[in-house]
């Protein structure tokens, strides 16, 4: 602190000897809880602010309490950020800052780093009283250097002793003010985001705070000779900025939708903290469930009474709700799911990122279940496509179900304020009285739509049954009724997809390649196909948003191409293993389905790393690719 | 009463409504099946409370009992198997001008939908809740149910059951927040009514044991329960339920029983040889969860736009 009055010197982050860079990738890691995230969020927050694209994810360790100092530890996140819009995380980081000298090792493992990469280690390893620790150090120096990265000791912990005495909660603060002069950010701004941080802390700790971030900043400036700048063009858009899990909160919100019933599960849970934290203020109310079946289970009981929720949950929360799932199918109630998909099968990959859910929702219930199945691809999206969902599940009287992932979540990305309308808010429950003679399964012929009535309709009374049931809502096992209203169900798909339009192709209408995507994997798959285009060659792609029913006009758009491939973050054999063969092999989920559905010859690349997928690893595959063809 | 908002409310005629109003269909439980004594019961309630029938939800799970539903010309949410108590709870959550009903059997509510029953006990919403405890599965023909008698001779146990049985009262007594538990017997038409009455006007989770007669399955038992009446003894309190002089008459063992007194009630619960009928245990103090689901009903578009709008301030750049 500066001066007297709670402000920080901010000297102009404009320094003229700045190096500009069109965009940055910056790795912050530490041992858990040591607070990298929270340094890199707040930067991350910051640089949108300032009008930067940005895209972060988080690096999270493995266990709950793992010991400090392994790579089990590692915690942290990247940051992309640039000057133009970001779409993804990229490939290998520019920039490292790393508390100790073992956890840049789990990154180093997945290939997060690059020769060249700019390492900013805490130095105190170096002298620590234990030989082991000292040697541990100065092996991992020279070994970095051999690596060819760019090594900046750095005295973190000494410089942060000289403010606070506890140096391990607050040194994340000291180093997000020496990357804020590092590239130049502006103090005020990042003052103001650690305030808000902090806001449930009292004055004190906020204090503490902005004093550390005050002192990275100067002793970076006094001591280092690193300083970009990331211009950023002038934007008249007003921007909001947030993560995934957020905008689907927000989503909610926007819908109108008065209740989300849930049970905490990684990583769909932090849409329900943001929940809690709001949706009281705009007249709804979280539930929070004994399991995965009642949360479900509850919002059908309320949209079955005229108030259509919401249930958000992850794969083995899927599982869990598929039987509620074939109920609201069968007897036709609004719904909306959220799937924010993580690493499976079982409970496996909490926090990591997979598109592995896609089969299991589309076909995870027992007899046949249509519903309609969409995937935001942006942020921005995980906001518009819930209150959409609202709107499908209302009018086609079906479940509908939104696959997020983990990417998604965490990954935080600018987009253009949305504009709330009345209309996109459930409207009144109706109460008026129920039409004469009308059947609570008045399905029309044609396009298999029907009105309900809903508790507190006098004259509508029926009861709903999961049992194969009548236009009356009379439990029937007539053959011919069983067949027909299968049918109904079914036919409500046909009349929505009748209201899509052939997806965009990104690039040239016809060509060698076509790559086809779905969910997160966006940003990443058209960096890749943009370069490979500059670079002259003949691909494109394809990124689908609704997976049920799919969007018209596929087959049409494939046969332009020599040959078609998914992307995607699932599961698939691949043709190098020598017992897969073309025929026993079992491919990526989309590709699965594209094959049955255009009949064309869909070859997939896929993987469960429990990465985001890079641009640079998409675009080696489709050289690849092209060589073979 | 509490947060009933505007779109709730609808301008009807005012109207007498009679037995027929609230009947629908022939019920397809097998003759004596003691379902017949709940349903009439049931009728006669909702008469003479006038409950209007578009206001009126009866949620069920699986089972012979959980036809209920089809039998009431009201609303009604016949689910899945286990699970009428989350359903029932959705329902009322934002909806507290509905009347509430759920209808579950002992397979229904003690095995696979024990989960949701004990936390539907803690949840303590406004809803009347109905067991209907033959001791066996009869829809699915006679397999061993949780509340099956040690030894119990089914088609899953051919050879008789082979665990102690579930005690649904000792359960739900042993369930904090519990608010209303009662037990009635389907032959005993007076002390069921007054029973379900009482549930019905008991401010929370009412959980009434019924214990019924399985005709189909269950002979032997039915035979003892209905002419045992040494089995049986019908509590009385001034706080508790008030039977009609007939029950008390056919019954003459009768024990006087302060429904305020969990422990009391517990050790009745515990009890191997008599069946206790009538109210075990009440609190109208209980929290509520369903008044705190619907303290917040009837935002304009305008509040709810303007919210979200201040909401979203702090994310702008
Ligand atoms: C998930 C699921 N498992 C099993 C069944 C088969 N099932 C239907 S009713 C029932 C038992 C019902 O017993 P109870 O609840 O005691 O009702 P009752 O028929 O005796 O009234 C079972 C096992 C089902 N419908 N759903
Ligand atoms: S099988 Fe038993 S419970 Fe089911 S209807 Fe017949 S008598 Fe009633
Ligand atoms: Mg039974």
């Amino acid at each position: 602190m500066k001066d007297g009055n709670g402000s920080l010197a901010t000297p102009s982050p404009k320094i003229s000897n700045r190096l500009t860079l069109k965009e940055h990738i910056l790795e912050i890691v530490s041992d858990s809880g040591e607070g990298a995230q929270k340094a890199g969020q707040t930067f991350g927050a910051v640089s949108a602010k300032m009008g930067n694209g940005v895209w972060t994810v988080e690096i999270i360790p493995a266990d709950i309490q793992p010991p400090p100092r392994t790579k089990e530890s590692a915690s942290g996140i990247r940051i992309r950020f640039g000057s133009g819009k970001i779409t993804n995380a990229g490939d290998e980081a520019d920039m490292l800052v790393a508390f100790n000298e073992i956890v840049p090792y789990t990154r180093i493992d997945q290939n997060a780093y690059r020769e060249g990469t700019i390492v900013l280690i805490e130095n105190k390893w170096g002298t620590d009283e234990s030989k082991e620790i000292r040697e541990s150090y100065s092996r991992a120096i020279q070994d970095f250097h051999d690596r060819g990265f760019v090594v900046y000791e750095i005295p973190m912990e000494e410089e942060c002793l000289k403010l606070t005495p506890n140096p391990k909660r607050g040194k994340n603060m000291w180093v997000l003010g020496m990357l804020s002069h590092i590239y130049g950010r502006d103090m005020e701004k990042a003052a103001a985001q650690v305030g808000y941080i902090f806001r449930s802390k009292s004055k004190a700790v906020i204090d503490a705070n902005l004093q550390l971030l005050q002192a990275g900043y100067d002793w970076a400036r006094d001591n280092l000779d690193l300083c970009y700048e990331v211009p950023s063009p002038a934007s008249e858009e007003e921007l909001v900025v947030m993560n995934g899990n957020e905008a689907l909160s927000f989503g909610i919100q926007a819908a109108g939708i008065e209740l989300c019933s849930m049970y905490p599960i990684t990583p769909a849970t932090s849409t329900s903290h943001h929940l809690a934290e709001c949706i009281q203020a705009s007249g709804g109310i979280i539930h929070q469930a004994e399991d995965e079946i009642a949360a479900v289970g509850f919002a059908i009981g309320a949209s079955y009474s005229g108030k259509t929720s919401v249930t958000i949950t992850s794969g083995p929360g899927i599982a869990l709700k598929t039987e509620f799932l074939g109920l609201a199918v069968m007897a036709e109630v609004p719904l909306v799911v959220i799937d924010v998909q993580r690493g499976g099968p079982s409970t496996g990959l909490p926090t990591k990122v997979e598109q592995s859910d896609l089969l299991a929702v589309l076909y995870g219930q027992p007899g046949d279940a249509p519903k309609v199945v969409l995937a935001p691809s942006t942020i921005e999206e995980c906001f518009h496509f819930v209150i959409l969902a609202r709107k499908i599940a209302e009018s086609f009287r079906m479940p509908v179900i939104l696959l997020s992932d983990a990417n998604l979540a965490t990954g935080v990305q600018p987009f253009p304020r949305p504009q709330l309308r009345e209309e996109w808010l459930a409207p009144p429950v109706d109460q008026s009285p129920w039409k004469e003679g009308a059947k609570p399964y008045g399905w029309d012929e044609k396009t298999g739509l029907s009105h309900r009535p809903i508790p507190g309709q006098a004259g509508g009374e029926y009861t709903l049954t999961g049992l194969a049931h009548s236009e009356a809502a009379k439990v029937t096992y007539l053959p011919e009724i069983n067949q027909k209203t299968a049918a109904l169900r079914s036919l409500k798909l046909a009349t929505f997809g009748r209201t899509l339009k052939p997806p965009q192709v990104h690039g040239d209408e016809e060509g060698d390649l076509l790559i086809v995507g779905w969910g997160s994997t966006r940003g990443a798959i058209e960096e890749a196909v943009s370069r490979a285009q500059e670079k002259g060659l003949k691909v494109s792609s394809v990124h689908l948003r609704f997976m049920s029913p799919l969007e018209p006009g596929l087959k049409d758009i494939f046969k332009r191409f020599k040959k078609v491939m998914t992307v995607e973050i699932n599961y698939s054999d691949s043709l190098d293993d020598p017992m897969i063969t073309p025929e026993n092999r079992r491919y990526a989920q989309m590709a699965w389905m594209l094959r049955a559905h255009t009949l064309v010859d869909v070859d997939c690349f896929s993987n469960v790393y429990g990465q985001p997928l890079r641009p640079g690893k998409i675009l080696a595959r489709i050289q690849k690719e092209l060589d073979n063809l | 009463m509490f947060g009933i908002k505007q779109d709730f409310i609808c301008e009807l005629p005012k109207k007498y409504y009679t037995l027929s109003d609230y009947e629908k269909g022939v019920a397809r439980w097998c003759p004596g099946c003691g379902d017949h004594a709940v349903l009439s019961s049931v009728q006669r309630l909702c008469r003479e409370e006038q409950l209007p029938p578009e206001k009126t939800v009866f949620v069920s799970g699986i089972g012979c009992s959980s036809r209920f539903p089809h039998y009431m010309n009201t609303y009604g949410f016949h689910g899945l198997h286990g699970r009428a108590f989350p359903v029932a709870c959705g329902v009322k959550f934002r909806r507290p001008d509905l009347n509430v009903f759920v209808i579950t059997g002992d397979g229904d509510c003690c095995s696979i939908g024990a989960g949701a029953w004990i936390h539907a006990i803690r949840y303590n919403m406004d809803i009347t809740t109905i067991m209907f405890d033959n001791q066996i599965y009869g829809m699915t023909k006679k397999q061993t149910s949780p509340t099956s008698r040690l030894g119990t001779i089914s088609n899953t146990h051919p050879t008789g059951s082979v665990l102690p049985p579930v005690n649904p009262l000792q359960t739900s007594l042993g369930m904090s927040n519990v608010s209303f538990v009662a037990q009635t017997a389907d032959w005993v038409p007076g002390h069921l009514f007054a029973t379900i009455k009482a549930a019905y006007e008991h401010p929370g989770f009412a959980f009434i044991k019924v214990i019924m007669r399985c005709s189909k399955f269950m002979g032997p038992l039915v035979e003892e329960m209905t002419t045992n009446r040494d089995a049986i003894s019908i509590l009385t309190h001034e706080n508790g339920i008030q039977p009609d002089e007939g029950t008390l008459k056919a019954y003459k063992h009768h024990h006087v029983h302060d429904p305020s007194d969990i422990n009391a009630a517990r050790e009745l619960a515990e009890d191997k040889e008599v069946s206790y009928l009538g109210l075990f245990y009440q609190n109208k103090e209980a929290l509520r969860y369903d008044i705190y689901g619907a303290h917040n009903l009837g935002f304009t578009p305008e509040d709810k736009i303007a919210a979200v709008n201040a909401q979203l301030d702090k994310y702008a750049v």
